[in-house]
């Protein structure tokens, strides 16, 4: 007799946004659908016509989680198509600036989202009771997230100082000393949050797919880079609509990406760290040595490892950064730049993945047309496939069971539901 | 004195509003000793039906499930909060509503099935437009500061004080030069809510109105000194004040 089993869960908790998994086991085989319900919020039609100087402002409310990356991904395309340049200073700083996007965004799933299921906890509320010191050492963490984001963007979510051309203002030497202070104060948290995450006891599954990132020579890419995969993908970001189709499906409101001719793939720290492992810095790599992880790896699980390897790197990145900043009284205004006619195409690492921002411009510099992907979009199609290959292996569990561990699959993957719902404007 | 019961929900948004809860890195486990959280999906995994002494509400609605979901939330929660501009005024996405339905059908391959299936209202809607709005905690998103003054307020049973001033006044108290007068640029500082901490011209950004329109705003005026002093045409006019509470009363005519 075959065994046949649905496990339903009915809205994901913890995770961002508003999504549901059905799952029907049948043997060896699984039929799954990653049901995104999120309602879509249209930005690609109401960003038609705005001005070229507030793309960023109005992208960013895509994400709550990851509204930097959203920024700085709009802010590069409508640079490219205004010809603008902007700074050293300016770069340094919008690198910095996504560093601590990353590192609140990372903490937020490594301790609040993912964590209480490896601790037998329904949520951080309950597990604070028994690991007071572990949730103080997140929340510590967090905040120094934040407070790089703040610092650096006047405000932690949806920051303020970015414009087209550079920042408003550009933060003190005094501040950014004493974040200075932090963050290597902060290496010892990051350093026990690889060791806490690597003993969770992870599910053994491993399923071969295409992984993709951004990757720079001799720099630990997340602003700017070449597309690369692990089957041999090599991309600028003029060609990524060539080479990556979207598709709807019915159930779903995230479309779903495949690679041209192949089929799905994983974008995400997983697929950084397998990319750009040597990239990393050299206490992160030997963090990685010490706690067994090894690269090329195919455990969707251990993306909660390699984004422990990540918050250790992006520390001391954000370090050298602050280091290297030759700070200017740099100030840019909303009214610096001329618009004219053309196209911008921009790539950057959000924290969960790629993120991809196409803008068209008419010479007054409105918005002709829009095209946003981001990377839940991408992962969509990959969770549905690793749970397809993940379920019938632990379909002789209580449903209750299943539905846990899948959970833990998506959540591994740390989904942004919300961002997941964006649209491209057909022409 | 009992902990209070609440409740995050999340409707048609981006989530920053529970980001910026969650932001209360410092006061979490303090919170943790008054409040208690039965409802929060994004954050606990049980999640528990009410009554609720207080439900923070994020997002606008924008489907039928949703207005259902905060009709029944209404029935069961004491005090409801619109938790941020989405819930309040309908804040960026509701830019969509002015959006002709052809130009917004064109973003799905096959709009219609995805619609039928769905049932999207494709409006974007605030809170007050379909139940009784108990607190209006404005911003895009709140600063956590509002988040504690409001929750602190119902703990002991008063009223919460929120700003009815303009982001004038914070800006003066930062001692900031005005951009507008000294500058002619355009700042939507003066029919703002403060709250926000002045923090956008204080780093010399233009005030864009995230906080939503203050108690007895002068947008005529506003929209006016735009256009002559700043020199913008009246459509730049319409779309400055079509983004975070175009929706509102208050700004309904110079939103067009
Ligand atoms: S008010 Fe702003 S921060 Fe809050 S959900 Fe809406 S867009 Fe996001
Ligand atoms: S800069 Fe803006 S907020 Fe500040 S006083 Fe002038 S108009 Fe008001
Ligand atoms: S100054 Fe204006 S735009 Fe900036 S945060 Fe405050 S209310 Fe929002």
């Amino acid at each position: 007799m075959s065994l046949e089993k649905t496990v339903n869960v009915e809205y994901i908790p913890r995770v961002e946004g508003q999504g549901d998994l059905k799952i029907k086991v049948k043997g060896e085989t699984a039929e799954v659908e990653f049901v995104v319900y999120e309602p879509p919020r249209f930005f690609e039609a109401f960003l038609t016509g705005r001005n070229f100087i507030e793309i960023h402002e109005l992208t960013s409310r895509i994400c709550g989680i990851c509204p930097v990356s959203h920024q700085l991904a709009a802010l590069k395309a409508v640079e490219k198509a205004m010809g603008v340049e902007v700074s050293d200073l300016t770069l340094s700083l919008r690198k910095l600036l996504h560093m601590g996007s990353h590192i609140q965004s990372h903490i937020l799933n490594l301790y609040l989202l993912s964590a209480p299921d490896y601790l037998g906890y329904e949520s951080i509320i309950p597990m604070a009771k028994d690991n007071l010191e572990i949730v103080k050492r997140a929340l510590r963490l967090k905040k120094l997230g934040n407070d790089l984001v703040e610092l650096v963007g006047g405000r932690a979510i949806h920051p303020v100082s970015t414009v087209v051309g550079g920042f408003t203002e550009t933060p003190s030497k005094t501040a950014l000393d004493s974040i200075k202070k932090r963050l290597m104060e902060a290496r010892e948290d990051a350093i026990e949050t690889v060791r806490f995450v690597s003993k969770f006891s992870y599910p053994d599954f491993e399923r071969r797919c295409e992984h993709i990132a951004l990757t720079k020579e001799g720099e630990y890419a997340i602003n700017d880079g070449k597309l690369r995969s692990t089957e041999g993908l090599e991309i600028r970001e003029e060609e990524y609509r060539a080479c990556i189709k979207e598709e709807q499906v019915d159930y779903s409101w995230a479309k779903h990406s495949t690679v041209v001719g192949r089929g799905s793939y994983l974008v995400g720290p997983l697929a950084r760290v397998n990319l750009s492992f040597n990239s990393m810095t050299e206490l992160a790599k030997s963090l990685a040595d010490e706690v067994g992880f090894k690269t090329p790896c195919y455990n969707p699980f251990k993306s909660l490892v390699a984004r422990a390897l990540e918050v250790l790197n992006l520390v001391d990145m954000s370090v050298e950064a602050i280091d290297n900043l030759n700070l200017k009284d740099e100030r840019i205004s909303e009214r610096d730049f001329k618009p004219r006619e053309g196209e911008g195409y921009a790539i950057v690492e959000a924290p969960r993945g790629i993120l991809y921002h196409a803008y068209g411009f008419n010479g007054e510099g409105r918005v002709k047309w829009a095209d946003i992907v981001t990377p839940t979009c991408q992962n969509a199609k990959n969770i549905e496939e690793d749970l397809k290959a993940f379920t019938p292996k632990i379909s002789k569990m209580a449903a209750e069971d299943i539905a846990l561990r899948s959970e833990m699959l998506v959540r591994a993957y740390d989904p942004c539901i919300s961002c997941s719902v964006h649209a491209q404007l057909l022409s | 004195m009992s902990k209070l019961k609440i409740a995050v929900v999340k409707m048609t948004g981006c989530a920053g509003c529970q980001m910026e809860f969650l932001r209360m890195e410092e006061e979490f486990l303090g919170l943790l000793e008054n409040v208690e959280i039965s409802y929060f999906v994004m954050a606990k995994r049980e999640n528990h039906e009410g009554p609720y002494d207080v439900a923070f509400v994020e997002g606008s609605v924008s489907t039928p499930r949703e207005l259902n979901e905060l009709r029944e939330l209404r029935k069961r929660s004491t005090t409801l909060v619109a938790f941020g501009d989405c819930a309040s005024s309908g804040c960026v996405p509701s830019i969509l509503n002015w959006i002709p339905p052809a130009v917004s059908a064109r973003v799905y391959e096959n709009f219609p099935l995805i619609h039928s299936k769905k049932e999207s209202f494709q409006r974007v809607t605030p809170l007050r437009d379909f139940v009784e709005v108990d607190v209006e905690l404005r911003g895009c998103p709140p600063r956590k500061e509002l988040i504690l003054e409001v929750l602190k307020s119902l703990l002991i049973g008063r009223k919460p004080c929120l700003k009815k001033y303009s982001v004038c006044m914070e800006c003066k108290m930062n001692e900031n030069v005005c951009l507008l007068t000294s500058e002619k640029r355009p700042c939507m500082g003066p029919v703002t809510q403060a709250g926000c901490g002045a923090i956008c011209p204080t780093v010399g950004r233009v005030c864009e109105g995230c906080y939503g329109p203050m108690s007895d705003a002068n947008a005529p005026s506003l929209a006016k000194e735009f256009m002559e002093l700043c020199g913008m045409s009246e459509d730049d006019v319409v779309q400055k004040f079509r983004k975070y509470a175009g929706l509102d009363s208050k700004f309904e005519r110079e939103a067009g």
